[in-house]
């Protein structure tokens, strides 16, 4: 059995898989480790991901992941105010509902075509430092100590993130920038089969709730709460057990499926990079603070980092300096969308329920043509200045 | 650190959440170490209310 690679990436997320796969193309030998004993489960995800996120990280969709197209959007306010945005006005911004268990797998294979080693039920448990620079893993490999070599290790444990901690970066999280979350599959609904919905408010303090479609009468019904706002150990659950009793298109459903979740809302790490070590996807804190959805990012990140260390590990040098384009790719495409949404977010909190709703309805009888944040708030800057004047620098 | 294994989906929210870094899950087991300075974020977090702190009621 090997135990020296040029890159061992941990975790086989579509950030690790996608890392795995550029890199492995370039000709590095590179090895997944994933602690679990099935890639993409059990699931930990809302779905959701638009058309044009696949495409930048050069992903062609293939419709054996698909599970639901989506026409468009609903966000409802506290009051039941609706705005719809439908897929003309969102562009590519809407699009599909995955099956996840199948796009992780999928991706993951992509890896292994490209010639990556995949083990799994190999858990890291900490890394390997010499001095300042990261050598490798130590791991359990169905419950056997291993050590793992390595030119460079590819953080990609998502929002667990505990390898980049391990070797030294910080990625620790303050309460107000976690969402924690809870979600049913569930079916025999009343819901549109073709409408992504989000309901704000106080029903989910500091978060939302969605509901994603699976295909006819069957969608992802999930609830998002900012850590900071809980009070009572379990509350996030409860939020969404109540908000589908009081919900008719949804009390008449039963559920198929349960998972629970942690989501950074928070600026990106300061320090993607260090000699011997890489943070790519929910480990680096890049999913949107506004949506919460991290696979389209995650995917890019991983494609930028897989590229750059195939032509580490070609040049023998994983140094910090080395790896330093990967932090340059992906801060350039998505960090001022991230640190803009993450002040919008912190804006969203002190809305209260009555704003939210004279902001939905603004929305629902205004004329947004293209969705997009900018657009949203030029809409509310019409009819209510005072709501936006401290994003005046945003618009 | 109680775990109530029943109530536990081992989603992993209170490992990323940990400011210590003290939480590690193994698949389905959840260990926590001695760094662990009892701040009680992980048992607020919790979605489900799966985690007590020892000698709290
Ligand atoms: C409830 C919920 C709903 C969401 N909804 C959406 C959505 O609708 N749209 C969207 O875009 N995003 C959504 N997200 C976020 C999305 O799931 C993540 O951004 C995405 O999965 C990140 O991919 P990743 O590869 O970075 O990490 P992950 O997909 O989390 O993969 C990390 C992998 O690393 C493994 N791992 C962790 N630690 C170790 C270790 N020590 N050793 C070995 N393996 C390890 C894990 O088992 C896991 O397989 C949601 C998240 C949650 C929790
Ligand atoms: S947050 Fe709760 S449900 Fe999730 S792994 Fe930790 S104890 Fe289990
Ligand atoms: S009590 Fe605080 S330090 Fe201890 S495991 Fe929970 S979050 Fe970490």
């Amino acid at each position: 059995m090997r135990t020296d690679y040029d890159i061992i990436v941990v975790g086989a997320g579509p950030a690790g898989s996608m890392t795995a796969k550029h890199a492995a193309r370039k000709g590095a030998r590179v090895l997944m480790i994933e602690k679990r004993q099935e890639i993409g489960a059990p699931l930990r995800c809302a779905e959701g991901v638009n058309r044009r996120g696949l495409e930048k990280a050069g992903v062609p969709v293939d419709r054996r992941w698909v599970s639901t197209d989506i026409s468009g959007a609903k966000l409802v306010s506290p009051g039941g105010h609706v705005f719809r945005i439908d897929e003309s006005q969102a562009g590519n911004e809407v699009g599909m509902v995955l099956e996840r268990h199948l796009f992780d797998k999928a991706m993951a294979a992509d890896a292994a075509r490209a010639g990556a080693e995949i083990w799994l039920k190999t858990a890291a448990v900490d890394v390997i430092k010499e001095g300042e620079r990261v050598v490798g893993v130590k791991a359990r490999r169905e419950g056997e100590p291993l050590r793992l070599t390595a030119g460079c290790v590819v953080a990609a444990d998502g929002f667990e993130s505990q390898v980049a901690r391990w070797a030294g970066i910080d990625t620790s999280l303050k309460a107000g920038d976690i969402t924690t979350c809870f979600q049913y599959r569930m079916t025999n609904l009343r819901t549109e089969p073709d409408y992504c919905e989000f309901i704000i408010g106080s029903v989910a303090p500091g978060g939302y709730i969605w509901i994603f479609p699976k295909g006819d009468d069957t969608a992802n019904v999930g609830i998002g709460v900012l850590a900071s706002k809980l009070e009572k150990p379990g509350e996030v659950k409860r939020y969404l057990d109540d908000w589908i009793r009081k919900d008719e298109r949804l009390s008449c459903g039963q559920p198929l499926e349960a998972l629970a979740g942690g989501v950074s809302v928070s600026p990106p790490v300061e320090r993607s990079v260090m000699d011997g070590l890489i943070l790519v996807g929910d480990s680096a804190r890049i999913i949107d603070p506004i949506t919460g959805g991290g696979i389209a990012n995650g995917l890019l990140a991983g494609m930028h980092a897989g590229n750059v260390l195939g032509d580490c590990a070609q040049a023998k040098d994983f140094s910090e300096e080395a790896m330093m384009p990967y932090d340059k790719l992906w801060r350039d495409a998505m960090e001022d969308r991230l640190w803009r949404n993450w002040m919008a977010k912190e804006k969203f909190l002190t809305l209260s329920d009555s704003t939210l709703d004279a902001v939905i309805e603004t929305l629902s009888t205004a004329n947004v043509d293209k969705m997009s944040v900018h657009n949203i708030l030029i809409a509310i800057k019409e009819r209510h200045p005072e709501l936006v004047r401290e994003f005046e620098e945003l618009i | 650190m109680i775990v109530n294994i029943e109530k536990c989906m081992h989603c992993g929210a209170c490992v990323g959440s940990c400011p210590q870094n003290a939480v590690y899950l193994n698949e389905i087991v959840l260990e926590f170490n001695e760094d662990c300075n009892r701040c009680g974020r992980c048992v607020r977090i919790c979605p489900v209310g799966a985690l007590k702190m020892e000698g709290k009621r």
